[in-house]
């Protein structure tokens, strides 16, 4: 995996006419796990979605020196194919890491078949697990990352993000349910609201 | 070049395999219906036919670009392709201008190729005919390239189909203009100046719709 490193500086966001949070600093190295926890409506996806990139804040910087992965409520793929074919163009694009082993690991052999439109909520969330990070980016954002999965397959995935922190990457997870894994710290938002 | 043929290898197997969009075949049917109706609607006197058939079946393309527009990338932004794909460090600009290559070949060759039963439920002449296939060769790709940018400007609209239909028709004028101009003079310098603006379409599409995506993710 590629040296991970992810600072912010200054962070405000701004969305409509309410300011979320601001003067936010976050400096996460290697193996290194962060918890954003706040209400409903308090900025963790907006802070999930600044931090890959995909936001602009509206202060503040963000540096980082590997590529991000996202893991949010939606499932990147073609709802009229089986989950095996519809992997097919994101191992094109990732290169590989959508084989058999890797949709064992998440349980999804057995559903290899099954048009991606017939998934339940819980299948598609393992979907989507496998979808964001089987390229092993350095930085993985985790936006409500246990929502629809059972009690057996969150603690698997705990499991998951606890050796991916063991090989050096930083997750950084949003979410109001306890998320167990090694040396996690948490931060507050409304600790930064306006 | 990896990207460029995962995405090109997608977006064709969705517009020619049955995928979700079924776009291919919609167009087409409807553009036929257009023509297959005209003559009903104005009757069956020859000189006339022959005389407004080419621009009948242009403005039948024109609104027949319009149809698949809804589903051409609202499906592929609200499921958060645009995102993953921008998160491995695959712009915007190159997803778009490779839907513009699969969405053109899904709708301007059929489009083509409908027009000559078109042609012949309008009774229109050989020499007209190879004016307006020539001329629906040289408009069809900005008709592609004016409905994708429409497509990403709408993106994150509610109702975006119904004011994508409205965006589109005066933004293609220019395109109807020269192309069945063309018709009325007979010459090739109608089907150059539509080439020229498709060109000009197609050169901006990419950079048009890779912004506005971006734009989208702001609201």
């Amino acid at each position: 995996m590629e040296p991970a490193r992810l600072s912010a500086t200054d962070l405000a966001c701004r969305r409509g006419e309410r300011l979320l949070f601001r003067g936010l600093s976050i400096a996460l190295g290697e193996g290194e796990a962060l918890q954003v926890v706040g209400p409903n409506g308090a900025g963790k996806s907006s802070l999930i979605r600044i931090l890959a990139g995909l936001l602009r804040p509206t202060a503040g910087t963000v540096e980082k020196t590997c590529q991000a992965a996202l893991l949010d409520e939606r499932l990147p793929l073609d709802g009229h194919l089986p989950l095996g074919r519809a992997f097919d163009f994101w191992s094109r694009i990732d290169r590989g890491g959508y084989g058999p082993g890797n949709l064992a690991g998440l349980g999804l052999t057995e559903l290899a078949d099954v048009p991606v439109r017939f998934l339940s909520t819980g299948q598609r969330k393992r979907a989507a697990i496998l979808q964001s990070n089987t390229r092993m980016a350095g930085l993985w954002l985790l936006d409500e990352p246990l929502n629809g999965l059972d009690a057996e397959a969150a603690a698997t995935f705990q499991q998951r993000v606890a050796a991916y922190l063991a090989h050096g990457g930083i997750a950084v997870i949003a979410s109001h349910q306890p998320f167990a894994v090694p040396g996690l710290r948490t931060l507050a938002l409304a600790d930064y609201a306006a | 070049m990896n990207a460029v043929g995962a995405l090109l290898r997608r977006d064709l197997a969705l517009t020619f395999g049955g995928g979700r969009r079924g776009a291919t075949l919609l167009p087409v049917l409807f553009f036929i219906a257009v023509a297959m109706l005209y003559p009903f609607a104005v009757g069956p006197a020859p000189e006339l036919l022959a005389r407004t058939g080419g621009g009948v079946i242009w403005v039948a393309a024109l609104l027949a670009a319009i149809l698949p527009l809804d589903r051409l990338l609202a499906p592929d932004v609200e499921r958060g392709f645009f995102d993953q794909l921008a998160l491995r460090g695959i712009a915007e600009e190159l997803v778009v201008a490779v839907r513009l290559i699969a969405h053109w070949l899904s709708f301007g060759p059929p489009l083509m190729l409908a027009a000559l039963p078109a042609s012949a439920l309008l009774g229109i002449d050989a020499e007209a005919l190879r004016t307006v296939e020539l001329g629906l060769l040289a408009g069809t790709p900005g008709l592609a390239a004016i409905g994708l940018i429409i497509a990403s400007l709408t993106v994150g609209l509610r109702g975006g189909a119904a004011l994508a239909g409205l965006l589109l028709i005066p933004l293609a004028v220019p395109l109807l203009v020269f192309g069945a101009g063309a018709l009325a003079t007979g010459g090739q310098s109608g089907i150059a100046l539509t080439a020229a603006i498709s060109l000009l379409l197609v050169a901006i599409a990419p950079f048009a719709g890779g912004a506005a995506i971006r734009a989208a993710r702001e609201n």
